[in-house]
């Protein structure tokens, strides 16, 4: 195991000794320090494990490709963003865009989410990116939805509090998001229906939570016992009839 | 349509029965169903409703046999209310929905292009013999050195390599998905013949055309369709799209009729579905936020490849384009007005943006003014029909062009405007087998080589008679240009003359 003592260094000194590191076969780095430095992990391909501590800042793990990312605190912007494969794990908070885009891979968020997350991913061939959120989305949460799943948890909401923002799954054509307990109608986008997950839906919500409550020492149980809801599109053409041909 | 429709046909084809050997060749190469065969009555007719001028069929007719003609206008003459007008008003009222179109904006506002014209060399300079003597129109795009200082601690900035284009016309972003395959791979197959590049557009890169990435601009927009590293550091240049001249500030909807397996393998999403890509990037609200997707394609592919920017050219598009320079972006591409698209609604085509002449001379202008013109490049798009909109583009600012309409027309395109359809007959805005086979890259390639060497040809001929022995010496050399029936106001913004003028 290799640390690197990010304090003081340049976004672009501190990702080009992690990706030379990387490269001289090195395949878990611990990186101290890290404060607001972007772009770690961004295009990396290959296996290995960074474990970061202090807050990296915006697009980690953007375009990443393989790499076990582990976060001991917040992340900002962009996490994840047009990311094909790896997984994230983030003991703390995101902000806006996280998953933007996402192609692959597994995104767990201890915390909550700002604007926009999971806008735009897509699924492709073998390919179904995650995202889960163990406190509460903003606004336009799955935006776009092309494919991949997310969930959303709400753990340690106060009473009265609302799971998401406003707008959610505007645009959704294709993938599912699953929401433990329940949504106001007027938050859902007009292109979305809320269904009953099936049996075979809480199966995978079980493994899904299952990896969730592993890495963040929670008990799955718990979260699993309040009942949750299924968003899907109505179809995967909202805009098919807009036009004059 | 369930209802008469209230709209007379535009077209009428007429069929000169003399010559017609019924050889049938018309009606099976008909995109648009307007040419039928009834076996029964061993007939060929025609649905006049249904053609859109694309001239397929006269092209093949091997006896000449066929002749459209444009109908007159469904009502008297009106100077205010144009037939455009009254047919785009019927359909809607018939369908309720958005019109849409293809190409570029093809309504008669001024074309600056043609009110500006070339210096030549007389007496005073020699004139210079392409033939004979050497011409460079080498071009490199990519970010300059600062000036040297004999300050310490300069120019520490990481540069990507410049990328060297043999003449400085390049083939615009058309995606494999709006065009075809074949349409695709003649592209790349004469962008590399001839030293040049094709941009992938947002549609991702098909496998087997990785051979020619070493050539290709690849496209980031915000669908970021087909986008993964593998991609980004395969092409040569990566392009961040914000912006199309046909349709400024608007995203797209590829149809999910045109994703079949080999379109959804390239973009990376499953067939059928809707390929949306939303109006601005949601990760860009800013110039900061800019700089930040440019250093994370730099990062991601470790400063080995220049990244573009493409912008529409709007009102604000000087200043967009210092912002751009500042995000460290390494070329800045605007497309004018005039640009193509395989889909975009009329209303937007036609009347958002502003030229590409205003807008190259307005980004130049601001670079210099501001020191920072060597920290990009400019490239310009939008309606390039000739060497001399090129020249002119080049003596007003621009580095290098791209040219989309004029590279589909030398595939075959006979601008009827329907690519939205994806009926195209001519095999290039279709992914329908039956059609797209009848554009082989191989004959597509050298048409589009033909076009770059006659248009780098006149081009040379041009400098020459200006007595410039390289392409470099005209960039933002606006002496040599003149301008014809221009007004105070236009003849500043342009940087230029009036005719009769001396230096």
């Amino acid at each position: 195991m290799e640390v690197v003592n990010a304090r003081g260094l340049s976004y672009q000194a501190l990702n080009e000794t992690v990706r030379s590191l990387l490269d001289n076969g090195h395949r878990e780095l611990v990186l101290k320090g890290v404060n607001g430095q972007r772009y770690i992990g961004a295009g990396v391909q290959g296996q290995g494990r960074l474990e970061i501590f202090g807050v990296p800042g915006n697009n980690l793990a953007a375009l990443m490709d393989g790499l076990e990312i582990e976060v001991f605190g917040n992340v900002q912007d962009g996490v994840g963003n047009t990311m094909n494969d790896g997984t994230v794990i983030i003991h703390g908070h995101a902000t806006d865009i996280a998953g933007y885009s996402m192609r692959g891979g597994r995104i767990f968020i201890r915390g909550n989410v700002g604007y926009r997350v999971g806008i735009h991913m897509k699924a492709f061939r073998n390919k179904n990116p995650l995202i889960v959120i163990g406190g509460k989305a903003g606004d336009f949460f799955g935006e776009y939805m092309a494919g991949g799943t997310l969930v959303l948890l709400g753990l340690d909401l106060q009473p009265g509090e609302a799971i998401v923002g406003n707008f959610v799954a505007t645009g959704m054509h294709g993938g599912e998001i699953f929401i433990r307990g329940q949504v106001d109608p007027y938050r859902l986008g007009k292109e979305v229906k809320a269904i009953k997950p099936t049996a075979a839906d809480q199966q995978r919500l079980q493994d899904i939570v299952g990896d969730f409550a592993r890495y963040f020492d929670l008990e799955a149980e718990k979260i699993l016992a309040r009942p949750f809801i299924k968003l899907i599109p109505y179809n995967k053409r909202p805009y098919g009839t807009m036009y004059a041909y | 349509m369930p209802t008469l429709s209230l709209m007379p046909p535009e077209f009428s084809v007429l069929r000169d029965e003399n010559k017609c050997i019924k050889c049938l060749a018309c009606a099976r190469q008909c995109g648009f169903d307007a040419q039928k065969y009834d076996a029964e009555d061993d007939r060929l007719y025609t649905i006049d409703a249904n053609c859109v001028n694309c001239q397929r069929c006269v092209s093949i007719c091997p006896v000449g046999a066929l002749t459209i003609y444009k109908n007159p206008p469904p009502m008297r003459p009106n100077a205010y209310w144009s037939e455009g007008h009254l047919r785009n008003i019927i359909k809607q009222a018939e369908t309720g929905g958005v019109l849409l179109t293809g190409m570029g904006n093809d309504q008669p506002f001024p074309s600056y292009f043609d009110r500006l014209l070339l210096n030549a060399s007389q007496v005073t300079n020699p004139s210079i013999d392409p033939l004979r003597e050497p011409m460079e129109l080498r071009t490199y795009l990519g970010s300059r050195t600062e000036p040297v200082t004999l300050q310490e601690g300069q120019d520490e900035k990481t540069r990507t390599p410049l990328v060297p284009l043999e003449t400085p016309i390049m083939f615009s972003a058309m995606s494999y998905g709006s065009i075809s395959h074949e349409a695709f791979e003649s592209l790349a197959r004469a962008a590399k013949e001839f030293g040049t590049m094709f941009n992938t557009g947002e549609g991702g890169l098909p496998e087997d055309l990785y051979q020619y990435a070493d050539h290709a601009v690849v496209q980031v927009a915000s669908g970021r369709f087909g986008v993964h590293t593998g991609y980004l550091n395969a092409g040569r240049i990566i392009e961040i799209k914000i912006g199309q001249g046909a349709k400024p500030g608007i995203g797209g909807h590829l149809p999910g009729e045109k994703i079949n397996a080999a379109v959804s393998a390239t973009r990376m999403i499953p067939e059928g579905t809707d390929a949306l890509s939303p109006a601005p990037h949601h990760d860009i609200y800013s110039i900061e936020d800019l700089k930040q997707l440019v250093f994370t394609l730099k990062e991601a592919t470790r400063y080995q490849k220049p990244v573009s920017v493409k912008v529409s050219a709007v009102h604000n598009v000087a200043a967009i384009a210092s912002g751009i320079a500042r995000a460290g972006a390494d070329i800045i591409t605007v497309d004018g007005f005039r640009g193509g698209t395989g889909a975009a609604p009329t209303m937007i085509r036609d009347h958002v943006g502003i030229p590409i002449e205003l807008a190259i001379a307005a980004v130049d202008q601001r670079l210099r003014e501001e020191g920072i013109r060597n920290q990009v490049s400019l490239v310009a798009a939008g309606g390039f029909r000739s060497s001399a909109d090129v020249v002119k583009a080049i003596a007003l600012g621009a580095d290098a062009v791209y040219i989309g309409t004029a590279a589909l027309i030398a595939l075959g395109c006979h601008l009827c405007q329907k690519c939205y359809t994806g009926k195209c007959s001519w095999g290039i805005a279709t992914q329908d087998p039956y059609k797209t086979r009848r554009l082989n890259p191989e004959i597509g390639a050298e048409r589009l080589y033909n076009l770059l060497r006659g248009w780098s040809h006149e081009i040379k001929e041009m400098l020459g008679g200006m007595g410039i022995n390289s392409i470099e010496s005209l960039r933002g050399n606006r002496l040599h240009l003149r301008g014809v029936g221009l007004n105070e106001v236009e003849l500043k913004l342009l940087g230029v003359k009036h005719a009769g003028e001396a230096i």
